[in-house]
């Protein structure tokens, strides 16, 4: 890659999304604004190798998107009121464009949420997002995801075209979408996040580069709606769980697990960092959603000098909260879990059979290596044996399989 | 990857800054710390106090080590402050540094902080499970 491409990439990642804010406001065309924007890349690539970098490129790259427009629709002679509005303005500002640029969050946040769309896939969604609000390339998203470029290629183009289709407008949601239509923009951040947080494909365990990069997005993010608790929320959420990066695996690559993590290695810059976003939508006095009452759980842990001085009775609350709020059985299995360190095996496993007789998570190897180890720690070895056993037959993972059948040999 | 700019500058060029309007330099900084944030790269950032009452030098050349007052060591150039910023590339970190509102006589310095790989092995290894990773999660033991 060329030098001029890496700057005008550096460039694009800082002011892309401000570029195509600005100009899908002035063209009320998404689609239209992101094409443009990527001809004036274009242009850069060719021009500054020779003329070098102009003092302030994301005004140079709207104002050469701008231009292009222009000419655009002068070719088609399609001048509506719009255009000519624009031409105007751009020939009053001509030569001093490029220092009146001044972008506006809100066009960021608009993209932000048209990004998001429900109208589009989720992993259109994740695409457009990380293309239009994270500034990467099509390259960088292909090879965070270990997926071809030309995939990524065509959910872009292919998302781009449902929102032409679907006349989606560069809009903020109404107040009566708000909410919901925020949940799916940190829905978003938070699923880019745990892809690269647990890495459910590739041969990477933990892909820190993708989580990152969510991170960076959550703050941007937190940044444009700072009345918004569950924003900071997912930030704090994802700065306590990455905090751990450092400690999760051996150099050889094996798992360590939290109660044998040196707590030493975790960043706590980071935990603190975390702490400071979840007390900020704290602050806003509108209570916990679900990303802050994680994040709660997670601040217990990131805060607790050992496994055995965790404050579980305090994590059992919260995820009872978080049942309650937003029910899922993994929510459950995980509290059973609390409640087994907080008050012992016998009421967690409860907690597991109900979930068991609900039919819950079935299929997944969760439930019986839970149950396993609860019924090992009450003494009844032959039903432990049988769970685990079970447990590494629905494990598609040969690691995990491993690890279940050493337990239940060892009982 | 993150980076920390390091913020130098001489001494003269430390009074030249003195006769500038304050409120503009604030203003100046100020919005270089607003795009940071807002770009969501910014992690911490300080400015660093310059008296020589509150500042020392540690010197490990003697056993016990020397402590003298004021912020110079050998360096005649004074570190002022710091930026910590996490961001996708170097070209990326240099655009950042770029656009820092410094005047003649400062430098920045751009160091990349190291990472777990320039440690280890541990970008490259291995496949893991999904209940692990859910176990360190939830705490289980």
């Amino acid at each position: 890659m060329t030098d001029a491409r890496r700057t005008v990439e550096a460039v694009w990642r800082i002011e892309g999304a401000k570029i195509v804010g600005t100009l899908a406001r002035m063209t009320g065309d998404i689609v239209l604004a992101e094409d443009l924007a990527q001809d004036a890349v274009a242009d850069a690539l060719t021009q500054w190798p020779e003329s070098g970098i102009p003092q302030n490129p994301g005004a140079w790259l709207t104002a050469v998107a701008k231009r292009r427009a222009i000419d655009t629709w002068r070719r088609r002679e399609r001048l509506d009121e719009r255009h000519r509005a624009m031409a105007g303005d751009q020939a009053a500002r001509a030569d001093t464009d490029a220092d009146a640029w001044q972008p506006i969050d809100d066009d960021v946040l608009r993209l932000v949420f048209i990004a998001c769309h429900p109208v589009l896939a989720r992993e259109a969604q994740v695409a457009l997002t990380l293309r239009l609000i994270g500034g990467l390339s099509t390259e960088e998203i292909g090879r965070l995801f270990l997926v071809p470029v030309a995939t990524i290629q065509q959910r872009i183009v292919r998302a781009k075209k449902t929102l032409a289709a679907a006349k989606v407008p560069f809009e903020v949601p109404d107040p009566s979408e708000w909410r919901a239509r925020l949940g799916s923009v940190l829905g978003v951040v938070y699923l880019i996040f745990t892809e690269g947080y647990a890495a459910t494909a590739g041969d990477h365990w933990m892909r820190i580069d993708l989580a990152n990069e969510a991170l960076r997005l959550a703050r941007v993010l937190a940044g444009l709606t700072p009345r918004e608790p569950e924003a900071h929320a997912l930030v704090a959420l994802m700065e306590l769980q990455a905090s751990r990066f450092g400690a999760r695996v051996r150099p050889d690559g094996t798992p360590i697990l939290l109660a044998d993590q040196d707590r030493g290695r975790w960043d706590h810059a980071q935990i603190t960092r975390g702490r400071t976003a979840l007390a900020r939508a704290d602050a806003l006095g509108r209570g916990r959603g679900s990303y802050a009452l994680q994040a709660a759980i997670a601040e217990c842990h990131a805060t607790a000098p050992s496994v055995a001085d965790t404050d579980w009775a305090r994590i059992v609350l919260l995820y009872e909260a978080l049942g309650r709020i937003a029910p899922n059985p993994v929510v459950d299995l995980n509290r059973a879990v609390a409640v087994s360190m907080a008050t012992g095996p016998a009421s967690a496993l409860r907690i597991v059979d109900d979930l068991t007789g609900g039919g819950a998570l079935r299929g997944s190897p969760l439930l019986p290596s839970v149950r396993g180890e609860l019924l090992a720690r009450l003494a009844r070895t032959d039903e432990a044996r049988t769970e685990f056993t079970a447990a590494a037959a629905l494990t598609r993972n040969t690691r995990e399989r491993d690890v279940l059948l050493a337990k239940a040999a060892a009982l | 990857m993150k980076y920390m700019l390091i913020m130098r500058s001489t001494e003269a060029a430390r009074q030249d800054y003195e006769k500038v309007d304050f409120t503009e330099i604030i203003e100046k900084m100020g919005a270089y710390n607003e795009a940071l944030l807002k770009a969501g790269v910014m992690l911490a950032g300080d400015g660093l106090a310059d008296s020589m009452a509150d500042n020392f030098v540690v010197d490990f050349t003697a056993d016990p080590p020397i402590v003298t007052d004021g912020p110079y060591g050998e360096t005649h150039e004074l570190f002022s402050g710091f930026w910590m910023i996490q961001v996708g590339s170097k070209e990326e970190a240099v655009e950042w540094a770029s656009r820092c509102p410094l005047g003649p006589g400062s430098k920045l310095e751009v160091r990349r902080v190291t990472e777990m790989s320039d440690f280890g092995e541990f970008a490259d290894n291995p496949v893991l499970q999904q209940q692990e990773t859910w176990r360190a999660e939830s705490g289980q033991v």
